[in-house]
């Protein structure tokens, strides 16, 4: 018999968490997809220690949001026994890895955001979120380095490569939006110190984004308009995709361990 | 059992001395105290607490240091000693001891340089070479094999290198 589905109590505190965790959990899990399938075994050591990190980062905050529930749940029972709509990631992290140019761009829109929001969530008012963030902000500041230098190289490199990297970012751009929207759950925990308002962080995102952009000869779409959803469990297609086989063990034979 | 007989400044003092002969399984020349993932050993009503802290969130090499720590103080004759994992401070490779920095150099790693400019986007970055010395090297990729590593490639020998990345 498959595995039931979890309930969560979400409080805001606990869906506050859930949602910085699934996003670590998601891309981590999109970046490992890529382990032995990278262009170059330099680069795949690259994505699976990226793919690492943020898997660590996952795990940090789905024990936080465990204890914070008050126990009845684990790091484990949030991974892998909860379905799409109970998912709180970002549209932008279930996109499929499609070909390097768009791992590349989609990790570079991501890091560039969370190295600014990890270093902003350093000064938040609850111990424990605090600390994640000092730890991985460590971590961001690679990823960031990292996929600036590859769009770089790719925007700048071949015709192929340029066509490449352009069509992903068109095709990207309109789960950038997500990052920097804020709920009611989540505006009581801003203004008591607890979370982070992305908002005013995105003057320095695009400026980093831009220059980036630039430097690689490529160019940010005009068209702003912004696709949500993830934030409250409405998904693409992708993620049920992504859980089925994230899922797959625990879904059939529950509890199973190693 | 021998925890009853020791004061808690003694007990503290050996569980120290054996927690700090644990060696990192990815890198074994370095001990968990050379690395400055051995953070506090404290004694409360007579139990071992031993705080650990992770070089990188993920670094999947925490489970089996956690494991080493209760097997050698079990050896050294102090059973069920609780392990906590901090985070804050998060840990830094300034931490690494000299001592530390020597035996891995002395291993073919080179050893992370004290507070490079990690903010510094494209920021250059000088590595000596660990077998030749040589600062004509090379950075080949920002991840190498283990989550704090970075791979290297001297000009001078040829050789590849792991450098221990700034963290």
């Amino acid at each position: 018999m498959a595995a039931a589905n979890i309930t969560v109590s979400e409080t805001p505190l606990v869906l506050y968490t859930l949602r910085r965790a699934d996003d670590a959990l998601i891309l981590g899990h999109r970046l490992s997809e890529w382990c032995g399938h990278a262009p170059m075994l330099e680069e795949d050591m690259a994505l699976a220690n990226m793919g690492l990190d943020l898997l660590g980062q996952a795990r940090e905050l789905y024990s936080y949001a465990a204890k914070v529930e008050g126990g009845r749940n684990d790091e484990d029972k949030f991974a892998y026994l909860r379905d799409v709509r109970q998912y709180r990631n970002l549209l932008l992290l279930e996109q499929p890895n499609g070909d390097f140019a768009r791992t590349t761009v989609r990790q570079f829109f991501y890091a560039a955001f969370a190295d600014l929001y990890w270093r902003a969530m350093m000064r938040s008012s609850d111990p424990t979120l605090s600390a994640i963030a000092a730890k991985s902000e460590k971590e961001s500041a690679y990823h960031v380095r990292h996929s600036s230098e590859w769009l770089i190289r790719l925007g700048d490199g071949t015709e192929e490569s340029h066509r490449r990297a352009q069509a992903a970012i068109d095709e990207l751009w309109a789960f950038t939006g997500e990052m920097f929207s804020v709920d009611d759950s989540e505006r009581g925990l801003i203004d008591a110190g607890i979370a982070i308002d992305p908002a005013p962080l995105r003057p320095q995102w695009l400026n980093t984004i831009s220059s980036v952009v630039s430097e690689a000869t490529l160019a940010l779409p005009d068209n702003d308009w912004m696709q949500q959803g993830g934030r409250s469990g409405r998904h693409s297609e992708h993620l049920g995709h992504l859980l089925s086989e994230l899922q797959s063990i625990q879904r059939s034979f529950p509890g199973a361990t190693w | 059992m021998v925890t009853a007989v020791l004061s808690d400044a003694d007990l503290r003092w050996r569980a120290w001395e054996a927690a700090s002969q644990v060696v990192d399984p990815e890198i074994p020349v370095l001990t968990i105290a050379d690395l400055g993932v051995l953070r506090d050993v404290q004694v409360r009503d007579g139990r071992v607490e031993v705080a650990i802290t992770p070089t990188y969130s993920g670094c999947p090499a925490m489970n089996m240091i956690e494991l080493e720590i209760e097997l050698a103080l079990e050896r050294a004759g102090i059973a069920r000693p609780t392990i906590r994992t901090v985070l804050s401070p998060p840990w830094t490779t300034d931490w690494m001891s000299e001592d530390g920095r020597n035996k891995l150099r002395a291993y073919g790693i080179a050893p992370p340089q004290a507070s490079s400019s990690r903010r510094a986007l494209f920021g250059e970055q000088q590595v000596a070479c660990p077998q030749c010395g040589s600062g004509d090297t090379e950075l080949l990729s920002e991840f190498g094999s283990t989550s704090c590593k970075a791979l290297w490639r001297c000009k001078a020998c040829r050789e590849p290198f792991d450098y221990f990345k700034c963290h």
